[in-house]
C-alpha cells in the first residue's frame, strides 16, 4: 500500500492542506459515472418543475403543464396535476373502478332472488360485502359473523331476532335495531323469576324441577309476567318486537351452553330476567349506499341461515 | 471563506452544516404558510369542546398516535376504507396535529360515528373481547380513573394563544356565534370550560356510567367527533381539487 502511495503522489494534486507536517489529501476528480448521475438529477429536477407544480411564488405556486381531465357531474374539468385530481379520475375511470362499476351496475339491476342465484353476482358480492363487513359490522359482529355470547348476535345460524328474510336484513343494515327487553327486579320475586327460568330452560329440554317450571309457565303465559306478549304464547319469538325464539337452544345473550351446572344455567336466566337488557344495532342508511346495503344484506343472508 | 478554515473549526463546521440540511425544510414548509389554497375553504370545521380537547389529551398521553395515523391519503383504495381523503383544514384546530406516520392499528382520522358509544368503550377497556385477532393493548384504567378538568380552561387559553378561536371577552364570544352557532359558541367560551365540559359529560354520558366523569367519557367524546364535522355530500368531486 505504501508503495502505491508513493508512485501516486507526484501524480495527483492534493488539496493543498497539510496536518502534523506530512498528512496530505489527494484532491482526485470525481469518477465520471457519478459525475453523469449529478448531471441527469439536475435535468430530471428542471423536467419536474416545468411538468408539476413546484415553486411558491406569493400566495400561489407554479402549477406545471401537466393537466388532469375528470368528470363533475357530467361535466368535465381539466385541472393542473394533483393528487387529489388523480384520485378523481382514478375514481371514474382508472381499471378496477370501472371493472367494480360493472359490477355494481349488475347488481344494482338484479333483484334479491336473482343475485342470490346468480354465481357471477354472488362471487363479486362476496368478495364486496366482505370488505364491507370486515370495516363496517365486523367490530361487533366479528369478521366472519360468528358475534359474540351476550353482546353481539351471531349471524351464521338460522336464530333471527329480527328475522331472517332479505327484506327484513336489510331493513336491519338500514334503520338499526333497538332492542328492549325490560328488567323485571319490581315486578317478579326472586322465586318467580327462578321459576320463569326453569320453564324457559324446559323449554330447550333442559331437565329442571316440573313443579318450577309449571308455575313458571303460568308466569309466562300470564298477565304476571307477561312474556309472551313478545316471545308468545309458544315462547317461538316475533321478529316484529325482536323477540327471540326462547325453544331451539340457541343463546345469543346467555351463556346457557357454557355453564357447567343446572343450578349456574338456572341462575344465568333468572338473572337475566331480573335484569332485562337493551342493545342497539346502529342504522347505516345515511353512511353506506343503496348498492353497499344491498350487498351487504346478500352476503349476510348468505352466511349460513338466510331464511 | 477558505475550504480549509471551516475544515478545521469544528463550531464554525457545525453551524454551517445546520444552515444547509435547514435549507430542506425551510424551502418546503415555510410556503405553505402564505400559500392561499393550503387550507381548503370549507364548512363545519370547529374547535373541540372542553370535553372532546380533555379527551385529545389522554389520546397524545397515551400515545395513540405511535400505532393510529390520522390521515386519510387520497388513494382509491383509502377512500373505499376509511372514507374521504383528509383536508389540511380537517386538522387547523389541532396542536399538535395526530396526522402520525405509523398504522399498525387502523387509521382514526374518520372513527368518529362509525361505532357505538358501547363498542368504543368496551373496545378501549378490553380490545380482544370484540376483535379477538387485534394486538391492541387494553386501557382499563381510562373508565376508573376521573377526568382532571381542573385546569381545562387554562389549555384552552394556551391553544387560543396558538390560534385557536376560544373566546374570552364578550366580542370574541359573538363571533363564536357567528361563525360557529351559539350552541358551540358556549362551548369554545373559556370563561365556562368547566361547567360546559361537565355539562356535554352529563348529557351524553359517553361511557354509559353516570355516577363521575371518567377519562374514559372524554376519550370516547374525542374519538367520536374524529372526521365527523364537514358534510361532505355538500362539496363535488373537483372541489378539493382546486386547493392543489
Amino acid at each position: 500500500m505504501s508503495t502505491q502511495d508513493n508512485r501516486d503522489k507526484n501524480q495527483v494534486e492534493t488539496t493543498g492542506h497539510v496536518w502534523d507536517g506530512d498528512l496530505q489529501e489527494y484532491n482526485n476528480p470525481l469518477p465520471r459515472w457519478w459525475l453523469w448521475g449529478f448531471y441527469a438529477t439536475v435535468v430530471f429536477a428542471l423536467v419536474y418543475w416545468l411538468i408539476y407544480p413546484a415553486w411558491p411564488i406569493g400566495d400561489s405556486f407554479t402549477k406545471g403543464f401537466a393537466t388532469i381531465t375528470y368528470e363533475v357531474n357530467g361535466e368535465e374539468r381539466t385541472t393542473h396535476w394533483n393528487t387529489r385530481a388523480l384520485l378523481a379520475r382514478d375514481m371514474q375511470t382508472g381499471e378496477y373502478a370501472v371493472r367494480q362499476r360493472e359490477m355494481l351496475e349488475q347488481v344494482a339491476s338484479q333483484d334479491y332472488e336473482t343475485i342470490l342465484a346468480d354465481a357471477d353476482s354472488m362471487s363479486f358480492v362476496n368478495a364486496y360485502a366482505q370488505g364491507s363487513f370486515g370495516t363496517w359490522c365486523a367490530a361487533c359482529h366479528q369478521v366472519g359473523g360468528a358475534g359474540v355470547i351476550g353482546q353481539y348476535p351471531n349471524l351464521r345460524n338460522d336464530h333471527w331476532k329480527w328475522g331472517g328474510t332479505v327484506e327484513q336484513i336489510e331493513h336491519t343494515i338500514r334503520e338499526g335495531r333497538l332492542g328492549y327487553m325490560p328488567g323485571y327486579r319490581d315486578t317478579l320475586t326472586g322465586d318467580q323469576m327462578n321459576e320463569v327460568a326453569a320453564y324457559v330452560l324446559s323449554l330447550n329440554d333442559y331437565d329442571v324441577d316440573s313443579d318450577l317450571a309449571d308455575a313458571g309457565e303460568r308466569i309466562f303465559t300470564g298477565m304476571e309476567g307477561g312474556c309472551f306478549q313478545c316471545h308468545g304464547e309458544d315462547g317461538q319469538g316475533l321478529a316484529s318486537q325482536g323477540a327471540p325464539n326462547l325453544t331451539n337452544n340457541i343463546w345469543g345473550l346467555i351463556d346457557v351452553q357454557g355453564a357447567d351446572s343446572d343450578s349456574e344455567r338456572l341462575r344465568l336466566v333468572a338473572n337475566f330476567v331480573r335484569d332485562g337488557i337493551q342493545r342497539e344495532m346502529p342504522a347505516f342508511a345515511d353512511r353506506l349506499s343503496d348498492d353497499e346495503i344491498k350487498m351487504l344484506t346478500a352476503y349476510v343472508h348468505s352466511l349460513g341461515g338466510g331464511q | 471563506m477558505k475550504h480549509e478554515s471551516v475544515e478545521t473549526n469544528a463550531g464554525l463546521l457545525i453551524i454551517l452544516t445546520l444552515a444547509v440540511i435547514s435549507v430542506g425544510g425551510l424551502v418546503e414548509i415555510v410556503p405553505l404558510f402564505y400559500i392561499d389554497d393550503t387550507i381548503e375553504e370549507v364548512d363545519g370545521v370547529r374547535p373541540y369542546t372542553p370535553l372532546e380537547q380533555r379527551g385529545r389529551d389522554i389520546f397524545v398521553r397515551e400515545g395513540c398516535y405511535t400505532c393510529h395515523s390520522q390521515m386519510v391519503r387520497p388513494f382509491r383504495d383509502e377512500m373505499l376504507r376509511y372514507g374521504h381523503y383528509s383536508l389540511a383544514a380537517e386538522s387547523k384546530y389541532d396542536h399538535p396535529f395526530q396526522w402520525g406516520s405509523k398504522r399498525t392499528g387502523p387509521d382514526l382520522a374518520r372513527v368518529g360515528g362509525k361505532y357505538s358509544n358501547e363498542w368504543q368503550v368496551q373496545h378501549l377497556i378490553d380490545p380482544q373481547s370484540l376483535v379477538p385477532e387485534s394486538i391492541m393493548p387494553g386501557y382499563p384504567w381510562l373508565a376508573t380513573t376521573p377526568l382532571d378538568y381542573s385546569d381545562v380552561a387554562a389549555r384552552m387559553r394556551a391553544l387560543k394563544r396558538v390560534g385557536v378561536p376560544y373566546s374570552i371577552t364578550e366580542e370574541e364570544y359573538e363571533a363564536n356565534v357567528e361563525k360557529f352557532g351559539e350552541q358551540h359558541a358556549r362551548m369554545f367560551d373559556i370563561n365556562n370550560a368547566e361547567e360546559m365540559l361537565i355539562e356535554q359529560a352529563q348529557a351524553e354520558n359517553f361511557d354509559g356510567d353516570s355516577s363521575f366523569i371518567s377519562e374514559m367519557d372524554a376519550m370516547v367524546a374525542y374519538l367520536q367527533v374524529l372526521g365527523t364535522m364537514v358534510d361532505f355530500s355538500e362539496y363535488d368531486d373537483g372541489h378539493f381539487a382546486e386547493f392543489r
